[in-house]
Order: C-alpha cells, then sequence, then structure tokens
C-alpha cells in the first residue's frame, strides 16, 4: 500500500501543491489536510509546506506556532511521527520550538530565489537513502533562511556546498550558522529545511535530486514497518 | 468643513463651483445635459474620476480601434478584464499588461507591489489561476540620485508580492534613460490558465445580488484614478497618499476563494475593484449587461467614516465584487468565511439601466452608462513633430574592444540576476526556461506549453514610432522563437507623455498603426492591453514607449536543450547589416538616436515572417544545438553572453566581406546567431535562408578583433556591471 502524506495547508501556503506533486512523482499517496479541520490519524507523515501562512505577520512562522493545529502535530511527532517542514515549515518548526535556534534575514536581507547544492550530513529517515557523497542541487527561495542557535543544540542534516561538496562560506547562500540548510531533532524525526526538495523532481525541471529526500521518507516507513 | 457636511454630497453644484473638483468644465456641460438636471457634489466626483484619462480612455479611445483583435484562438479581446485566448481543446490563457508609472515613481515599493496585486486579480476574476509574471521597468540614469531607490523599491515590491501569491515572476527588461529620471515606468504582466468551460466575465444579469468580498474600505488610493491622469510637478510628493497599499496575504486568500468560488456555479459576475475602486467595477459589469443596480452603500465594510463618493471611489486592495444568483448567496458567504474575508451583500441587480445608491438616508440615481460607454471622446490633434537632422558624419573608426566592453558593462545590458534572485521564479514547479528570450513554462496535465516575453523599443520608437512598434513585436517574435514556440496573441502597455500635445498623440497614433502592421503580418491579435499617458515631469516627456507582451506555445510540450562544445563552429542567421541606426550603438555609444538614420534596416516582412517560422520549427524538433536572437549590442554581445553562459572561448573569424566592425553592433530586425549541424544548415538551404560561419568556440578566450580577454575575466564584468552602476 502506498505511503501516505499529509500536507497541511495554512491561510497563505503556498508550496502545498508542489508538495502534492513531488508526493505523487515519488510513489506515495498525498492527503490534503486544511488547518482548520487536522486529521493526522491516517497519515504515515505530515508536511508543512513553504510560504507565507498568516502573510508572514509578526515572524515568519509565528502565527501557525500559536495555532491548535500545531499542538496536535507536536503530538504527532511525540509518539514518534514524521515531520518534514521546508522553508516556512522549517520557520513554523523553529518558532514552535520544535526545532531549536532561529531563523534571521538572510545576510543579504534580501529574499534569494536561487539554485544551491547541499549535501547530508546526517542519517535519519529523511536521508535514509542519501549516501553522505551525494551532492544535491534543487532551489532555496526565502527572506529569512539564515540558520542561527546560540548553543551547540542543534544537528545538522543538510548543509549547503559546492557542487564538488565543498562547505565554505562562498556557498553559503543567507549565512547560516555552519552552512546549515536543514537540521533534525534529537529523536531524528522532525526535520526542517530551507531548500525546495519538492521543487527538484523532474529532470525536465532542472534537477531531480529532491525525489530522495520523499523516496528516503517512504523507505524508511517501509523497512520500519517490515521490522 | 464639519464631518458631517463632508459626508453629505447630496448638494448641488452649479458650474462655478466646479473648479475646486478637477472636472474640466466641457465635461461639467456634459454631464449637466446627459443628466438634464444641475448635477450635485457625488455625481461631479464621480465623474472626475470615472471620467479621468485613465479610466475613460477618451483621449486614446479612438485611435486603439486600429488594433487588429480578432482571431481563430481569440475566445475574449479588449474590453474584458482579461483578453482570453485557446492554446489547446482543453485550455485558454488569460493575460493583459497593466502599467503603475505614477505610483511607482511617488512611492516606489507600495507602487509596484499594488501594480502586480492589480494585474493579478484582472487575471482571476476570468476565473483564471495566475501562473506566470513578468515585468518591463524603466528607470532614469543609473548615476541619477534616485534611480537606486526606484530600483531597489519597484524591484522589492514586485518579488515580495509575486513571491508571497506563490507565482513565478519569470524575469522581464529592465533598461535606464535619462528620459525616465521624471517618470519611471513599470509595466507588469501577467498570465493565468483556464479550461475553456470554466471562463468568467464581468457579467451582472438583473435579480442578481451584488457582494462585496475582500478587504476594508479605507481612504488609500483615493483620487488614484486622478494621479494617474496628470502630469508631475514639484508637488508630487504631496500625492504620496493617493498611492495604496498592498497586502499579498489577502490577495492570496482572495485568489483561493474566488476560483473555490466559481467553480460552484454560484456566480456570474465578478470584477475587480482597482481604478475609481466600486464605482468602475458596478458602473462597468451593470454597463456591460446593460442592466442596474440598487446599492446601499452603508452595508460596505468600512475601515473609517467615509462619504459615498469616498466609499465608490476608494482604490483599497484586495477587493472584489461578485454577481451572485440569486439564492446562492450562501454559498459565496460560506467560502468566504473559510477564507476568512469579509463577503457582504450590498445591494441587487435591476433591469432598468440605472444605478441607484443609498448612503445615510440620501439616494443618488444616475443612468449607468453615463459613465461608462457615453463617457466623453477626444478626438485630439495630432501633429508629425519637426524631424531633427539626420546625423551627416558616420564615423566608420570603431574600436571592437573598447566597444565591446563598453556595452557589455551598461545597466542596459549587463547581468541582472541582481534583480531577478529577488523573485521566486521555481514555485509551482512548471518552469521550464527562462534563460533564452522568452519565460517557458509546461501544463503539468496537457502536452503544451506556453512561452510569454515582454519587449520595449524606445530608443527606436522615438526616433520613428511606425517603424520602432513594428520592430518591438517582430522582436517579441524573434524570443519565442529560440524557445521553439509559436507567437499566438499579444498585450500591450502604452507609455507617453500628455495626449494634449499633438506631437506626442502623434507618436501614439504612429505606434498603434506599427503595431497593428506587425500583428497583421505575425497574425497575432491585440488581446488586452493598457494606455499610460502623462508620463512627463516638468513638461519634458519620456520616449515613447511601447511595451508589447507576446503569448506564444510550443506543442508538442518541451523546451530548449542547448549545448555547445568545445570546437563547435557558430554560424549568423539572417542576412548581415551594417547599419548602426537604432542599435545600442547609437544609443548607448554615440547617444544619437538618429545615427545612421538615413540607412536604418529595412523590415522585410515575408523573410522575416519566414526565418521566424523556420527557427521556431527547428528548435522545437531539436535541430539546433543552439540559437539566440541578436538584440541590444548587436552579434558581438550576443556572442559573449553565450561564451559566459557556456563557460567557453570563442574566436571571431568573419567572412572577409562582413570584416567591417559594423556587422558586429548592427541590430537588424531578425537575426540570430546558431550552432547548427549539417542536417540544420540543409534546412536553411532548402528553405533559402541565408547564413554565414562567423567563429569557433574553444579554449578559454574570448577574441573578437582586438579584444582578447578571459571568459572569467568578462564574465566577471557582465556579472558585477549592475550593481556596481546603481551602487546597490
Amino acid at each position: 500500500m502506498k505511503k501516505r502524506f499529509g500536507i497541511v495547508t495554512f491561510p497563505g501556503s503556498n508550496c502545498d501543491t508542489d508538495c502534492r506533486y513531488a508526493v505523487k512523482v515519488a510513489g506515495a499517496e498525498p492527503i490534503m489536510i486544511w488547518h482548520e479541520e487536522p486529521d493526522f490519524s491516517k497519515v504515515d507523515c505530515i508536511i508543512l509546506p513553504g510560504g507565507f501562512s498568516y502573510g508572514d505577520y509578526l515572524r515568519a512562522g509565528a502565527l501557525v506556532a500559536a495555532s491548535p493545529t500545531m499542538k496536535l502535530i507536536a503530538r504527532y511527532a511525540a509518539g514518534g511521527g514524521l515531520v518534514l517542514g521546508i522553508c516556512n515549515g522549517f520557520q513554523i518548526l523553529v518558532e514552535t520550538g520544535l526545532l531549536p535556534g532561529a531563523l534571521l534575514k538572510n545576510k543579504t536581507l534580501r529574499f534569494i530565489h536561487k539554485d544551491v547544492y547541499l549535501k547530508s550530513v546526517r542519517k535519519t529517515p529523511f536521508s535514509y537513502l542519501i549516501d553522505e557523497k551525494d551532492i544535491m542541487k534543487m532551489p532555496i527561495a526565502h527572506s529569512e533562511g539564515r540558520y542561527f542557535s546560540d548553543k551547540q543544540n542543534y544537528n545538522p542534516i543538510f548543509r549547503y556546498c559546492g557542487s564538488n561538496g565543498e562547505i565554505s562560506e562562498e556557498f553559503n547562500p543567507n549565512g547560516s550558522i555552519d552552512s546549515i540548510a536543514g537540521i533534525v531533532n534529537e529523536g531524528g524525526n522532525i526535520c526542517g529545511m530551507m531548500p525546495h526538495p519538492e521543487r527538484a523532481v523532474e529532470g525536465i525541471l532542472g534537477s531531480d535530486d529532491g525525489l530522495k529526500i520523499f523516496e528516503s521518507i517512504i523507505a524508511w516507513l517501509t523497512d520500519i514497518k517490515q521490522i | 468643513m464639519s464631518d458631517k457636511n463632508r459626508l453629505d454630497e447630496s448638494r448641488p453644484i452649479e458650474r462655478g463651483d466646479c473648479a475646486g473638483y478637477a472636472l474640466e468644465l466641457n465635461e461639467y456641460d456634459i454631464l449637466k445635459k446627459k443628466l438634464g438636471r444641475t448635477p450635485n457634489e457625488f455625481e461631479v466626483k464621480l465623474a472626475a474620476s470615472l471620467w479621468s484619462e485613465h479610466c475613460s480612455y477618451k483621449s486614446s479611445k479612438p485611435f486603439l480601434k486600429r488594433f487588429p483583435t480578432t482571431g481563430k484562438d481569440v475566445i475574449y479581446g479588449p474590453g474584458e478584464n482579461a483578453g482570453v485566448v485557446s492554446i489547446s481543446d482543453k485550455y485558454a490563457v488569460a493575460f493583459k499588461m497593466e502599467s503603475h508609472n505614477h505610483p511607482s515613481f511617488i512611492e516606489p515599493y507600495q507602487g509596484a507591489a499594488t501594480g502586480v496585486g492589480g494585474i493579478l486579480r484582472d487575471i482571476f476574476t476570468m476565473g483564471a489561476r495566475p501562473v506566470l509574471s513578468l515585468d518591463a521597468l524603466w528607470f532614469g540614469n543609473p548615476s541619477n540620485k534616485k534611480t537606486a531607490y526606484l530600483v531597489d523599491g519597484v524591484v522589492r515590491g514586485i518579488g515580495d508580492y509575486g513571491n508571497c501569491m506563490g507565482i513565478p515572476t519569470l524575469g522581464g527588461k529592465t533598461r535606464f534613460a535619462d528620459c525616465y529620471n521624471g517618470n519611471n515606468l513599470v509595466n507588469a504582466f501577467s498570465l493565468g490558465i483556464v479550461k475553456k468551460d470554466e471562463i468568467f466575465t464581468g457579467a451582472a444579469p438583473a435579480g442578481d445580488s451584488v457582494i462585496y468580498v475582500g478587504s476594508k474600505t479605507g481612504r488609500d488610493g483615493l483620487g488614484g484614478a486622478a494621479m494617474a491622469s496628470a502630469v508631475f510637478d514639484e508637488s508630487t510628493e504631496a500625492k504620496r497618499p493617493t498611492v495604496q497599499v498592498g497586502d499579498p496575504f489577502s490577495e492570496k486568500l482572495l485568489l483561493e476563494a474566488c476560483l473555490e468560488l466559481f467553480k460552484t456555479g454560484a456566480v456570474s459576475g465578478m470584477q475587480d475593484m482597482g481604478a475609481a475602486g466600486l464605482a468602475s467595477s458596478s458602473f462597468e459589469m451593470a454597463g456591460r449587461s446593460n442592466t442596474g443596480m440598487v446599492l446601499d452603500l452603508d452595508k460596505v465594510p468600512l475601515r473609517q467614516p467615509l462619504s459615498a463618493s469616498e466609499i465608490m471611489l476608494s482604490e483599497s486592495q484586495e477587493r472584489m465584487l461578485v454577481i451572485a444568483k440569486k439564492g446562492q448567496e450562501k454559498v459565496v458567504f460560506d467560502i468566504f468565511k473559510k477564507w476568512q474575508l469579509d463577503a457582504v451583500k450590498i445591494g441587487e441587480v435591476i433591469p432598468e439601466p440605472v444605478m441607484i445608491i443609498k448612503k445615510s438616508g440620501k439616494t443618488f440615481k444616475v443612468p449607468t452608462k453615463i459613465f461608462s460607454e457615453d463617457a466623453p471622446v477626444y478626438r485630439k490633434k495630432i501633429a508629425k513633430p519637426n524631424h531633427k537632422d539626420f546625423s551627416v558624419e558616420i564615423d566608420r573608426k570603431i574600436n571592437t574592444k573598447e566597444v565591446i566592453l563598453k556595452l557589455i558593462s551598461d545597466p542596459n545590458i549587463a547581468d541582472k540576476s541582481w534583480i531577478t534572485q529577488q523573485y521566486d521564479q521555481s514555485i509551482r514547479t512548471d518552469t521550464l526556461e527562462i534563460g533564452y528570450g522568452a519565460a517557458l513554462i509546461r501544463l503539468k496535465d496537457d502536452d503544451v506549453a506556453i512561452a510569454a516575453t515582454v519587449v520595449g523599443k524606445p530608443n527606436i520608437v522615438a526616433a520613428d514610432p511606425r517603424y520602432g512598434a513594428q520592430r518591438t513585436v517582430l522582436e517579441a517574435a524573434c524570443n519565442l522563437a529560440v524557445t521553439g514556440s509559436t507567437p499566438l496573441a499579444i498585450t500591450d502597455c502604452l507609455n507617453f507623455g500628455s495626449p494634449d500635445k499633438p506631437e506626442i498623440l502623434y507618436s501614439f497614433s504612429e505606434s498603434i498603426e506599427g503595431i497593428s502592421i506587425a500583428a497583421e503580418k505575425l497574425n497575432t491579435p491585440v488581446v488586452s492591453g493598457n494606455v499610460s499617458f502623462y508620463n512627463e515631469t516638468d513638461g519634458k516627456p519620456i520616449w515613447a514607449t511601447p511595451v508589447i507582451g507576446m503569448v506564444g506555445t510550443r506543442r508538442p510540450a518541451g523546451k530548449p536543450n542547448f549545448m555547445i562544445e568545445e570546437d563547435d563552429i557558430l554560424f549568423l542567421i539572417g542576412k548581415p547589416e551594417q547599419s548602426l541606426a537604432c542599435s545600442a550603438y547609437s544609443w548607448l555609444i554615440k547617444d544619437d538616436l538618429f545615427y545612421d538614420f538615413p540607412v536604418k534596416p529595412k523590415i522585410e516582412w515575408s523573410e522575416s515572417t519566414k526565418i521566424i517560422k523556420a527557427v521556431s520549427d527547428m528548435v522545437k524538433n531539436n535541430k539546433l544545438r543552439y540559437i539566440a536572437d541578436i538584440s541590444l549590442g548587436g552579434v558581438a554581445v550576443a556572442i559573449i553572453k553565450t561564451a559566459i553562459r557556456f563557460n567557453l572561448g570563442f574566436r571571431l573569424d568573419l567572412p572577409f566581406r562582413f570584416s567591417a566592425p559594423q556587422y558586429l553592433f548592427s541590430e537588424p530586425p531578425v537575426q540570430f546567431i546558431a550552432v547548427a549541424d549539417i542536417q540544420a544548415l540543409k534546412e536553411f538551404d532548402k528553405q533559402n535562408i541565408e547564413y554565414h560561419k562567423i567563429g569557433k568556440f574553444s579554449g578559454n578566450r574570448v577574441v573578437i578583433n582586438n579584444l582578447d580577454i578571459s571568459i572569467d575575466k568578462i564574465r566577471k564584468i557582465y556579472e558585477e556591471s549592475f550593481s556596481k552602476a546603481l551602487k546597490l
């Protein structure tokens, strides 16, 4: 049976339909979940898509963080459920406290859209099929993506790099600490990332490297279920 | 005046008192005659706005009739909120371009943002989901003290709005010239996709309910239409409050709510409350259906107490007027509640063509068409300007190296990633290509790709409007051809100075003639558009700037797969040309728009259409390894850009009879550079299309006459000059 990905739409989410498409391409079943009717009982994983939930009022992700829906998502994660936050979804997870640190304004103080390279530095369900040698190309599109934390309390999963995997400030598009593109929680079941894997799922779009992240989740869910 | 008095607008206004209302005396007389009585204050204020040039097109209408507007694929031409053209059995595209010049000069961030918001609403009121935006921006000299501030604000405004809406902004054109120092141009293009059986129009049949949806009404943007119908002077700064404030979050909710609503079949019409707000949307919808409305303004959601005319004319953003089928109002209310937006029934459509407007116990009653179809139309004087003497001394000594370095570092030509990086270009996961001429997007469930481009060539139009306008349309077609697409239809933004000046109206009329000629030859009807007059400051007008947005299709869907390798030969496709008239060389190097003018490159229509079609077909069938059309900077700049893109050196080797540098910098109407194998060359031979071998890619140095430079170095110049020139 196909794995079911619950994709949550908040007012202002705008990458929800792209995630739906990517999940289909990856071979799973997308379940669209309107924020006022949250039912996560039938999904194998939750995606918080990108966008400008509540218009980024106050701070990106801040208003959703206070919503009843997020309480349910926190409970889902506490039970070991997988939660992937992409872009604004990452901002929401940080604002909620499900992931540590903060996402600050890019060092250029401007919105940045460009293709970046990243690599996985930690084995988790989200990088289950990804080798440390794999260099993935996908776009970033954000104003507030500079990851920061004043404590050593974060677990990097994805780091920005050059096309040959080299990590340096030259390839760090937004000024994130440690070139961080994505992190996971201690349990490894909550992941936040700024780049958009859902926009890199077919060669005709310039890259299908993002597919590996969705496929990792599917493979992990499948393997664990078998155990 | 006390607030109570200000809010009551029922008192009659005599001819002698109308000076304070920005209504011309002769128009006051027309109003009085049409009403058959002395107009009251409410009516005078509405006339001043709805009869403004911006809303009524009173000076441009007689000329716009010239456009060819019909064709086998055209579903809706001008007159609707956007033009609609069929692209397949299943789908149509709705598209339009609109200017937001005046507001963007007064308040660049909000002016540009609300320009994008307005054009997007025009698209989704047709039932179409916006999927692609472009923009054409013209600014003053980069060294002018205000230019960088305007560029920064306009780009952030466009980016923030489109990014938040989740609609990719796939580039456009940005240019700089002195004549825009006091009037920048912000032309926003947007395109939406709609299933052919789900297209909506702004109809208002009798018996239906009038529902106000979206944000609350405030005083913002009051008088915006009138502001956009006047020239700038030293009081311009004081007009800042007439610029609306945008909220893309509300618009995103409005977009989703409206598209959800269309699917229910509960509505018969919808229109954006854009320029002149509730007044223009209600009068226009009723006007189109030959009906009237009863509107109760006390029901309109307000942010602050407003008079009747203020409610009617406010340009608060992110609002729509919905005509709901009788008995189906609840469907509308439920959907808007879900999206957390106001939706209030404010009136009904009535069969009589009369608008009955109620406010605080007072009732105003005016004929529906008085402010739309019956608005005054003027046939203003036109006069050919005294022609400047053509340059007689043509300097044939060209230092290739100097000219190339100057052109490649001019902000008009240099790389503008600084701008495009601020636009989300990959959202919706349909973007196939943005780097070659036109933006190309796919549909996920139909085998057709859509190409769109915007082009303005005012450096040519300013010298010869009819010729320049044809060149503008031709370049748009060339842009589409290199993506393998076939032109389908066009939209336009006509940016000019004051129509009260006969020579400006002459260039307006000639530009329309030129666009029309080209549209007929290319079989691309004009399906929507916009006129922006009064782009002048302290008596100095901008160059006549007609901007063309062209849309085409590539069927079956696909994208160019260009690749250049070491030792590939480069060909020039089309006739070599040595006139430097109408080129970046004449504009940016010689600073003389008439340079070499007597021998300007001729437009050969049958030859042009033949080459464009051949190129488009060959790209579509993957018969060309690479092709690019020649634009600003001629062959030389096209070669440099290609070498940088593929990170390959190039050595020029022109055939002897074309060895003069003029051939490198001329910009004939239809010319390309290409990498083609023997099969492709045979195809060109077969179609009798001229081509010449002009050099070879190899190594890491670009060698063109006396220019000999490493790829890395020239890339650095190309990529860094824009930010440097603007100190951004």
